[in-house]
């Protein structure tokens, strides 16, 4: 009936309301109202919603505290070793698949299977394999690597992974020395040592996604250009060197996006995997987040960072979303 | 010469990514008695399944959870998603891409940004520490991307279909019934698939908006089992391949399917 007696602009606006009223409620006006909660003294179990004085103290507080600066470092640091190895290794993994070879829907397969488990999964079984006192480093023993590196005096291998607290490739210096105040800073910049197994469990689990994404990506190009550059000569390495992973960039770009928005919100498998590790070398702004709402009653802190969080998403969603809106149009 | 390096390669991989499956369900096989960090890489002596018959002691009641939330937060999502997809692709009007950018910008939000207000909100209507309650945070916050793949998918059907229907006067409602519906199967069948995997994988929801142990999804329960000194560790990794296992039948059963989902989420925007 009312499909005979509306235009069809407010058909559809009608199909939508529904949709639109959720998000504007659940998406704008909830991140506007943690917004406004970080601006607040709500920093006990009992709701104060009175404005704080002056406005933004507490994320003047929160940049000072040595845990959110080893948070953002985190981030900084895992985002680079997670991408770099996803990408590194999806795109060898492609280039091996690239071909007709025995069992390709087979390899195929087994390295795209773990997109499909849960991180919390993921975290559970990595976080034993990384154990320090078994996991990984009973292979040490096993294949007599520590009884040679014993009978040269080096001593046997024995990383802490996981719960090893150092932080290597220190910058510190060279920031005090480039900005300004650059000396206070709470924390060292450099890459937390325990970081490095939760990127390679981050890596087993998104590889195989980077993998179909560049498969998709090789299967559109055509034979043509592979036998064209054949028949100049190319070497195949050559070949996927100079034409086609440049004739990739687009994936890349895509796949690094995704990866980074991933990054960026990295929760459930830092939480299983490691917790917050020594010294909050594994700290993630997600999992202060969450301890500061959930455990520490801390609210106007937690959703100070939870802003923090959505700028840096914002910064890759926009230019993103306004392009598709452009596109549109 | 290159064959060798290319099946070395291959076969190098293979052991990454088998290997954490491999302690899994090995050390999930194991008993009590005979499972040990220390010997965490070795077979099972004996093969037994008390370890399992343990996890599902203790992990059924969360997996029916799982279910319970996934199930109608999947199909819910993906219908109001083809109804969205639908009029965005086949109704375009003035300002409508600019209406599917706000819609889909909820999909990319870190979710800590609406947590606080959700739970009061939840608390408030008193659906707070509820499956239900559960459900519908999966339907609101489904709804982007249910959105964006039938839109996607929506917008390689010709218009004249609709138009045809409309002409014989049907209305908007009425051409999406008769006309798009039978054609969207596929479509629903990688939406499912998606929220499917996507929900029964979540994690922070589940921890935030339902404290009670006895109403968490599995993935809460699985890490609480996991982080339990007083549970057995062969009932750990058992735990840990209960928990997979639904996503990954889905993933073996329909994977073609799954990995056309993965691509049209991704790249195709």
């Amino acid at each position: 009936m009312i499909g005979r007696t509306l235009g069809p602009r407010k058909q559809g606006l009608l199909l939508l309301l529904p949709s639109l009223v959720l998000t504007g409620i659940f998406v704008y006006g909830f991140v506007g109202t943690s917004f406004f909660f970080s601006l607040t003294n709500w920093r006990t179990l009992a709701v104060d919603l009175s404005l704080r004085e002056p406005l933004w103290q507490t994320y003047a507080d929160m940049l000072r505290m040595p845990r959110f600066q080893a948070d953002l470092r985190n981030t900084f640091v895992f985002t680079v070793l997670f991408i770099g190895f996803s990408i590194g290794l999806g795109l060898t993994l492609a280039i091996l698949l690239d071909r007709a070879i025995r069992g390709r829907g087979f390899f195929r397969s087994v390295f795209l299977f773990p997109y499909a488990l849960s991180f919390i999964v993921t975290g559970v079984v990595w976080r034993w394999i990384f154990n320090p006192e078994t996991g990984i480093n009973l292979f040490f023993e096993i294949l007599g690597i520590n009884r040679v590196l014993t009978t040269v005096g080096i001593g046997p291998l024995a990383p802490g992974w996981t719960t090893d607290p150092s932080v290597v490739l220190s910058v510190n210096q060279a920031l005090a020395a480039v900005i300004p105040g650059g000396n206070t800073f709470q924390v060292e910049w450099g890459v937390p040592v325990a970081l490095i197994p939760v990127a390679i469990a981050a890596t087993w689990q998104l590889s195989g996604f980077v993998m179909a994404m560049y498969l998709g990506g090789l299967s559109g190009i055509g034979q043509a250009v592979r036998d064209a550059a054949r028949i100049d000569g190319a070497s195949e390495f050559r070949l996927y060197r100079s034409i086609i992973i440049p004739m990739l960039w687009p994936i890349t770009i895509a796949t690094a996006i995704i990866l980074l928005h991933v990054s960026l919100k990295i929760f459930d498998l830092v939480f299983a995997m490691s917790g917050v590790g020594p010294g909050f070398a594994t700290d993630v702004p997600a999992i202060f987040v969450f301890e500061m709402m959930f455990k520490a009653a801390r609210y106007n802190l937690g959703a100070a960072a939870s802003m923090v969080m959505l700028v840096l998403s914002c910064l890759i969603i926009v230019p993103y979303l306004i392009r598709l809106v452009r596109k549109g149009e | 010469m290159r064959r060798i390096l290319l099946w070395s390669l291959l076969l190098c991989a293979l052991l990454f990514y088998v290997l954490p499956i491999y302690v899994m369900v090995a050390n999930g096989l194991k008993s009590a008695d005979t499972v040990s960090l220390s010997t965490m890489w070795k077979l099972p002596v004996t093969v037994g399944l008390g370890g399992f018959g343990e996890a599902w002691r203790m992990l059924s009641p969360n997996l029916l959870n799982s279910f319970a939330m996934v199930i109608p937060a999947a199909v819910i999502s993906s219908i109001i998603g083809a109804l969205n997809g639908y009029v965005f692709s086949k109704w375009r009007f003035r300002g409508s891409e600019v209406l599917f950018a706000l819609l889909l910008f909820g999909f990319f939000i870190p979710y800590q940004a609406i947590l606080l207000p959700l739970v009061r909100f939840l608390q408030w209507i008193g659906l707070y520490g509820t499956l239900p309650g559960l459900v519908l945070t999966h339907i609101v916050y489904g709804i982007s991307v249910t959105t964006l793949l039938f839109r996607n998918f929506y917008v390689a059907i010709p218009r004249a279909i609709v138009e045809a229907a409309t002409v014989d006067g049907a209305g908007m409602l009425q051409a999406f019934w008769r006309i798009m519906l039978p054609l969207s199967l596929p479509a629903f069948a990688v939406t499912l698939i998606f929220q499917f995997t996507n929900i029964w994988n979540d994690f922070l929801f589940g921890i935030t908006v339902v404290p009670n142990p006895q109403a968490q999804p599995v993935t809460i329960a699985l890490n609480n089992l996991s982080g339990s000194f007083s549970v057995d560790w062969n009932v750990v990794m058992a735990g840990a391949v209960l928990a997979a296992l639904p996503t990954a039948m889905v993933y073996l059963g329909l994977g073609r399917l799954f990995v056309r989902g993965l691509i049209a989420g991704a790249v195709k925007a």
